[in-house]
């Protein structure tokens, strides 16, 4: 994985100075808060609920044993001994002190990592495939671009004020493992008709108060131009997007207000200009260069089926249930993509202790393992897996209480923290998510369901996604008390598609039931083997409908 | 009835007005109505100069038996701690 060179690490490090001493003018009375705010702001600091929140950047969800290890002590050391995965693949600490934050700064510069750019009107952390490198379907590391992406656009000047926040994601496989196109520019790695690389390039996706899925703006940019044609669509965005109204500020609605006809006019115009100077053609060297930083381990040469591995799941049903649902194949013969799940039953989806995020370093040290990766649904995987070590892997999740087998299924539910810690929520989303959980924890149900996605928001702006859930869930205040809507037939697959609000909304206690209904009503539609998604599109809202507001 | 709240400039904190000062348990807030919201608003703005504080605001509440509930759910999170981790926040006390 990528190791900061030493113009990355003094930057890291002198940032983490320089907000010392503003914490210190803070403190002193120096700087008012409303002149303190943008600064904290700028290095990932809310304040939220019940205290401030650091918002630590994964860039492209990717750590190592060392990173993790480090995260273990700091959320134990100054937070209250847990953190928070996010859609984003951030990692949240809902319980930090001011005057704490500057350390763990340091803490964090020491282990490559920092918590720029993960708020404010700029380029945000740029999102990946969660099975970069191990894919069998993958054209390329998509991390490679993403890693060009965020040198380029860390604290670059032009970008630094943007009319509203800017996500950026990047996979480079048909499936889609990344909610693509919900992200403001959304880049897939192609290959033309004459075998040379490059990128099918959207633009205005993004999801909140008007979602949208991105529009092709690129059919195909050559992969030395890629860093021009984003700048270019950055240009466009910065100088014609709305600064006037938060709510309009988006690329998306740039996009959709101009028409994806003209959005590509102006950004080809745009493109054309940068190109003349050639000032960020990538030169291959370059591309080399970081592209070795994500050169795939030394695999083994290893047969496609594993003694091991087979005997293993002879000796234990629960392991074959955790191998069906939590592991993938990999590009390589005699290895595994193993997902480790954040949604034990009734716990909080994302939220990981000091201790397990210790144990899974230790795991990754005794298994060699060099990376793990965040996934946007809110889990951890890990990319290279021995198939005859899976059953040893599994063992040591176990008494981490991290061998939960329920990836892609009803219990898999992806919640963002909701009122219970953010001061955007306008209603709990994680008492649903483990309610919804403990209804449906039999493993023969939600085996029997098959692949169902429940996508959670506590309020408009969306961070649960649940414009992308086969069943989402929007949390609105009405008169200060919770309610719920539902939506279904979303997806954040290679099948894109906005789910659609079903009818009025439920109190906290009526949702888990509607939910039910919801999931009894496919029950009795679906056609053997179905998915959720495949019957309600095959049917459509009118018997959900039905079943929950008739009488 | 209302009650003046605001968090901790230095650790973050949930802090009410109080005829002592910020204190961390919203019963041992001063119930006010909106007049007296308005004056002890001002205060806080004053504790905000101080460095004391960030974010003060008023929010709604009613008193049973002898105990400030407040009206919202936002409020009732904040008083206790998230609702998913009783060990943690004020209600782990």
């Amino acid at each position: 994985m990528y190791r900061y060179d030493e113009f990355d690490a003094r930057l890291v490090r002198e940032r983490a100075e320089q907000f010392r001493s503003q914490v210190m003018r803070r403190l002193s009375g120096e700087l008012s808060e409303d002149e303190f705010k943008p600064l904290r702001l700028q290095n990932g600091l809310y304040l939220q609920l019940h205290s401030y929140m650091l918002r630590i950047a994964i860039p492209y969800g990717t750590l190592s044993a060392v990173q993790m290890r480090s995260l273990g002590s700091i959320s134990r050391r100054y937070s209250k001994g847990y953190g928070h995965f996010t859609t984003r693949t951030n990692l949240q600490l809902h319980w930090t002190r001011l005057i704490d934050v500057p350390d763990i700064l340091h803490q964090l510069a020491e282990v490559d990592m920092h918590c720029m750019q993960t708020s404010g009107n700029n380029v945000r952390n740029v999102t990946a495939d969660p099975f970069a490198g191990a894919a069998a379907d993958e054209i390329e590391d998509p991390r490679i671009l993403c890693e060009i992406i965020r040198q380029w656009s860390t604290l670059h000047p032009e970008f630094s004020f943007l009319p509203r926040k800017f996500k950026i994601c990047v996979i480079a496989s048909p499936h889609d493992r990344a909610a693509l196109l919900s992200h403001d520019i959304a880049i897939q790695a192609i290959r033309n008709s004459d075998g040379e690389p490059g990128y099918r390039v959207s633009v205005g996706g993004g999801l909140g108060r008007t979602p949208y899925l991105a529009l092709e703006v690129g059919s195909f940019v050559p992969r030395r131009h890629i860093l021009a044609f984003i700048e270019a669509i950055l240009r466009v965005y910065n100088e014609a997007g709305r600064r006037d109204n938060l709510w309009k500020a988006r690329v998306k609605i740039l996009v959709h207000q101009l028409g994806i006809d003209e959005m590509r006019r102006r950004v080809e115009a745009e493109f054309a200009e940068i190109r003349e100077t050639g000032m960020l053609e990538l030169p291959p060297a370059e591309i080399e260069r970081i592209a070795d930083y994500f050169a795939p381990p030394a695999f083994e040469e290893l047969s496609g089926e594993s003694p091991e591995f087979e005997s293993a799941k002879r000796e234990s049903k629960q392991f074959v249930a955790w191998v069906k649902t939590n592991v993938h194949d990999h590009k390589t013969p005699g290895y595994a993509l193993a997902t480790v799940s954040l949604k034990p039953i009734g716990l909080t989806p994302g939220d990981c202790s000091s201790e397990q995020m210790e144990g899974l370093a230790d795991i990754m040290d005794s298994f060699g393992f060099d990376e793990i990766r965040v996934t946007h649904e809110q889990n951890l995987v890990f990319p290279h897996v021995r198939q005859k070590d899976l059953f040893r892997l599994w063992q040591q999740l176990e008494p981490l209480g991290l061998a939960t087998a329920n990836i892609g299924l009803v219990t898999d539910i992806i919640a963002c923290p909701g009122l219970d810690y953010c001061d955007l929520a306008n209603a709990r989303s994680i008492p649903l998510a483990q309610e919804i959980a403990r209804r449906f924890a039999d493993p023969e149900l939600q085996a029997e369901l098959g692949e169902l996605k429940i996508k959670i928001s506590g309020c408009i702006n969306a961070c649960g996604h649940h414009h992308l859930g086969h069943i989402g869930i929007l949390g609105v205040d009405r008169k200060g008390v919770e309610n719920y809507q539902i939506l279904l037939g979303g997806s954040g697959a290679e099948d894109a598609t906005l789910a659609e609000i079903l009818g009025p909304g439920f109190d906290s206690e009526g949702i888990i039931g509607a939910v039910e209904n919801v999931i009894e009503t496919f029950r009795q539609k679906r056609i053997s083997g179905e998915r959720f998604l495949d019957t309600y599109r095959r049917i459509g809202a009118a018997p959900f409908k039905e079943r929950l507001y008739a009488h | 009835m209302k009650v003046v709240t605001a968090n901790k400039l230095t650790f973050g904190e949930v802090v009410y007005w109080t005829s002592r000062g910020w204190q961390s348990s919203l019963q041992q807030a001063v119930v006010l109505d909106d007049a007296d919201a308005e004056r002890a608003l001002k205060l806080a703005a004053e504790s905000v100069q101080r460095c004391e504080v960030v974010a003060p605001y008023a929010f709604a509440v009613r008193v049973e038996h002898g105990r400030i509930i407040a009206i919202s759910a936002r409020e009732q999170i904040r008083a206790q701690g998230p609702s998913v981790r009783l060990d943690v926040g004020k209600q782990a006390a």
